[in-house]
């Protein structure tokens, strides 16, 4: 390796994707078309929960112009008695949730798909397909599923030997909480609710396909990850995966959502039928109504401090909103919400609760921003009732290097208090800030800590040597947000070339070695790795044809700034030979230079992170704006700092629409009343603040380059650490989210 | 159903095409005109991923009839770039690392160049209204502001 010249890792470069994506040439899912291509359109339930009794589709399938419809009868059937699992999806509920089956579980399930000569004629079949629904009582709140007498969604789910809306449990322990809470000089508990809230990529959910005659079928979509979209299609339509081809299209936002599909295998079973190649394309309305949410929480945190601050014992008792079929991420708060913490009596339990609301899916550290939200509000409350400074309090109580996580193996690095540190010596910390600048305005400060597994898992990396002496490395992690760049620094800092010599593509299924998703943080952490391992491979095969064309041993070649030297004894004996100049000879010399690596990769140290806040109230209005915000955060090694910090900002900037402004609205009969982007209120330009990151480099000694995952952390303090402000500026804790205008007002007349 | 024929300029080009009374200016470009650059986020105006100039004047493509594109002329992302050479704008985006999905990017870059048109000399909390009706959710906007700010310094050093 070079460590020496550090030329391309950290420096800030032009990514590869990036002129095709200012120009408007980068394809995303919508953007591609199929010779013949018809459009497909998913007719949705319009009630919030009913039985299907029947379904009849004459009348749509007699319409000029419709060429195939689909029910759930098309979709290859998984029998609720056995899980059948793919990663951490069922596919009991993945077959469920892209077609409704026994019943309509949310108001925009789909129930049948039509593909037709165009969409308007799509959508007119809808119409005509005549679905006979028995209409049932709903619950969308947590409180309404998990009532005595609730609508029961799945008959079959028995809890605590029951019918019942809770599908799942999670429970993780350490000592004993009764004697730990027993010692405690304080005891701080408290109930805390959050909204489900939408991931908010910009780009809707679409994909074209392609069913030939012979049973090949190529998919064109965006997505998280074109293995999953290849293994859930096969399993939904019983095709071999050797016969799909999935092809990554440039993705326009995911956070976690696009880990799962919700059209592809609708539309291969579609053009099967039809012969056609079929695209379908969801409209904002649809991905908001249909396409998962994270969880809305219903949570009790209660925490024990001895007077000095020192945690004694910690329960947490998590609810989490599945949506209409089980699977909400309960390992997020029940793992991560102590983990940081050297407390020796935790209970952490966590409930997965089914309600008719659109099934979740995975949104950015899942369910770690929620158990954060209740215990950093906690431990707020502990630091300001035992009169100590609230990140000192932090400090004392960080797990230590060694110490047993609560979720299972023990800490390697632990770098929490490095993040507190961060934020302690940063000027925004020690800023005066004045509370009441002027009538009617309240200010506030607040911090939070946050922490993240972090992942590893299954990568596969090309690197070859062009025949003119260039690098093309294909990976197979479709890249959400800069990866290509940060594999192009590591490429070309390690073959020892220019930058833009390197050029980084995304292959398809059929072209590249397994990869599991884009997500956990564990792109840029795991490619690295294998392409590193790649680079190795690829510099060994250079340095033997030095050797055999200087006729010595491979042992005495080194590699060094992108050429072959003769080394020890040889030194200066030859001139060096170039990569262009070994590249030219490849074929005489033994044939192609290149190699392919597929690891399991292991290694991914959790992520820490703790932020700071202020915040303005306005107390007529209710309004909250977020004034300054700096996020600390150890990222291990910055590949390519621009994109690190582009990640810390964009996840606060969602966790601090998460705090002050989205929420989904449901009317009476449970239907989403807010699938707009002007209703359903993230954050605009004109909303927030520059979000200051202080990237902490901290190496991990077991990544190559030193990687940490970095993507998710930053959501994880953000809606704490506000809370925390809003009460260091009005005296009035916030135990519910979001604090938009209206709750806030409503808290304030309250006094 | 009847099309009517519509003549216009796109990107200083002049365009015909046929539509149906009911598309928007939006489905023309990304359909019939293959212009796949302009993106559709939401349909309803919310997002701006699908902006362009229509005589020079910001609009969301898909609140604009296509029959209304008649005798205008109409701005995309894909004439941003003059002959090879990117604009300021986009080469800024680049080097600051402004975009990371890129969805938003062809609205905010068309949003961007209408408001330097107009104000060459923006503050920060200018920038920030002046690109308000363009969602971004992967960048948190720090960088798309620092962007267009120092493109703006860049511009009117250049244009002494």
């Amino acid at each position: 390796m070079n460590e020496m010249s550090n030329k391309w890792i950290g420096a800030r470069t032009i990514r590869p994707d990036g002129a095709d994506k200012v120009t408007g040439r980068a394809t995303y899912s919508a953007d591609n078309t199929m010779p013949g291509m018809i459009w497909g359109k998913m007719l949705r339930s319009p009630h919030a929960h009913a039985r299907i009794r029947s379904i009849d589709t004459s009348k749509a399938e007699a319409l000029p112009g419709v060429k195939a419809v689909v029910t759930a009868k098309d979709v290859v059937d998984f029998p609720l008695d056995k899980s059948v699992m793919l990663g951490i999806q069922d596919m009991r509920w993945m077959c469920r949730n892209v077609m409704a089956r026994e019943k309509a579980l949310f108001h925009g399930h789909p129930v049948a798909a039509v593909a037709a000569v165009s969409e308007e004629v799509a959508a007119a079949a809808c119409a005509l397909i005549e679905v006979d629904y028995e209409v049932l009582p709903h619950a969308i709140e947590i409180e309404d599923a998990i009532k005595p007498d609730a609508p029961i969604l799945h008959e079959w789910n028995q809890f605590e030997g029951k019918p019942s809306n809770i599908t799942g449990t999670m429970v993780l322990k350490a000592g004993d909480v009764e004697k730990g809470f027993a010692e405690a000089d304080l005891v701080v508990e408290r109930t805390f609710t959050t909204r489900p809230v939408h991931q908010g990529y910009i780009e809707p959910h679409a994909c074209t396909v392609s069913h030939a005659a012979d049973g090949r079928v190529t998919i064109w979509s965006s997505s998280q990850g074109q293995f999953m979209v290849r293994a859930m299609t096969s399993l939904l339509t019983g095709i071999p995966q050797s016969n799909i081809r999935a092809i990554p299209a440039e993705i326009g936002g995911g956070f976690g959502a696009k880990t799962i599909v919700y059209l592809e295998p609708v539309a291969v079973l579609l053009s099967r039928k039809s012969g056609r190649p079929v695209k379908i394309v969801m409209t904002r309305d649809e991905v908001q109504r249909a396409t998962g949410p994270a969880p809305g929480s219903l949570m009790t945190v209660k925490i024990g401090a001895k007077k000095d601050g020192t945690l004694v014992a910690a329960q947490g008792t998590f609810y989490l909103q599945a949506g209409g079929l089980p699977g909400s991420p309960l390992r997020g708060p029940v793992g991560c919400s102590f983990a940081a913490y050297a407390i020796p009596n935790v209970l952490s339990t966590g409930y997965d609760v089914v309600s008719n609301r659109s099934k979740v899916a995975a949104y950015r550290a899942p369910g770690a921003p929620h158990g954060a939200f209740a215990t950093e509000s906690v431990l707020d409350e502990i630091a300001e009732k035992l009169g100590l400074d609230p990140l000192d309090m932090r400090v004392r109580n960080s797990a230590k290097p060694g110490d047993k996580a609560i979720y299972g193996p023990n800490f390697g690095d632990v770098t929490f208090v490095e993040t507190i540190d961060a934020i302690r010596k940063h000027p925004h910390y020690k800023a005066p800030l004045d509370k009441n600048p002027r009538p009617g305005v309240k200010r506030g400060r607040g911090v939070a800590s946050g922490f993240w597994y972090n992942a590893g898992g299954e990568s596969s990396v090309q690197v070859n040597i062009t025949e003119d002496g260039n690098v093309v490395v294909t990976t197979g992690h479709p890249d959400v947000g800069g990866s290509r760049a940060s594999i192009a620094n590591v490429v070309a800092e390690l073959i020892g070339i220019e930058h833009s010599h390197v050029n980084v593509i995304i292959g398809d299924t059929q072209t590249i070695g397994f990869s599991n998703l884009t997500g956990g943080s564990r792109v840029t952490f795991a490619s690295a790795m294998v392409a590193t391992a790649s680079c190795e491979k690829v510099i060994g095969q250079l340095k033997d044809r030095a050797a055999k064309i200087w006729k010595i041993d491979a042992e005495a070649v080194k590699w060094e700034d992108g050429m072959a030297l003769p080394a020890g004894d040889n030194a200066g004996k030859f001139p060096p030979l170039s990569l262009k100049e070994l590249a030219a000879k490849a074929n005489e010399m033994g044939g192609p230079i290149g190699t392919q690596v597929q690891l399991n990769t292991t290694g991914a140290d959790p992520g820490f992170a703790t932020h700071c806040v202020d915040v303005e109230v306005d107390v007529d209005l209710g309004i909250v704006r977020v004034l300054r915000y700096t996020a600390a955060q150890d990222v291990g090694r910055a590949l390519h700092p621009g994109y690190v910090e582009g990640q810390i900002q964009g996840g606060v900037v969602q966790g601090i629409g998460w705090a002050l402004s989205e929420e989904y609205l449901y009317d009476r009969n449970g239907k989403v009343d807010n699938a707009t982007f002007l209703d359903y209120r993230m954050p605009v330009c004109s909303d927030v603040p520059m979000i200051e990151p202080i990237m902490l480099e901290i190496p991990n000694s077991k990544h190559p380059q030193g990687v940490r995952g970095v993507g998710e952390a930053p959501i994880v303090p953000p809606l704490a650490a506000i809370a925390n402000a809003v009460h260091d500026a009005l005296g009035i804790r916030f135990t519910a989210l979001p604090m938009s205008p209206p709750k806030v007002t409503e808290r304030l007349e309250q006094g | 159903m009847s099309k009517t024929h519509v003549t216009t300029t796109i990107n200083g080009e002049p365009m015909e095409f046929l539509t149906d009374a009911s598309s928007s200016l939006l489905d023309v470009l990304r359909g019939p005109l293959g212009l796949t650059g302009t993106k559709e986020g939401c349909g309803t105006g919310d997002c701006g991923a699908c902006s362009v100039t229509v005589d020079g004047r910001l609009m969301c493509s898909c609140l604009m009839l296509a029959v209304e594109a008649e005798g205008k002329s109409i701005g995309t992302i894909e004439g941003m770039a003059q002959g090879g050479q990117l604009h300021p704008l986009q080469q800024k985006f680049l080097e600051m690392a402004a975009l990371q999905c890129g969805i938003c990017t062809p609205g905010v870059l068309i949003s961007a160049r209408a408001l330097l048109e107009k104000n060459p000399d923006p503050t920060e909390e200018e920038v920030r209204f002046g690109l308000a009706g363009n969602l971004c959710r992967c960048t948190g906007y720090d960088k798309i502001v620092r962007a267009v700010l120092e493109t703006a310094a860049d511009m009117r050093e250049a244009a002494r």
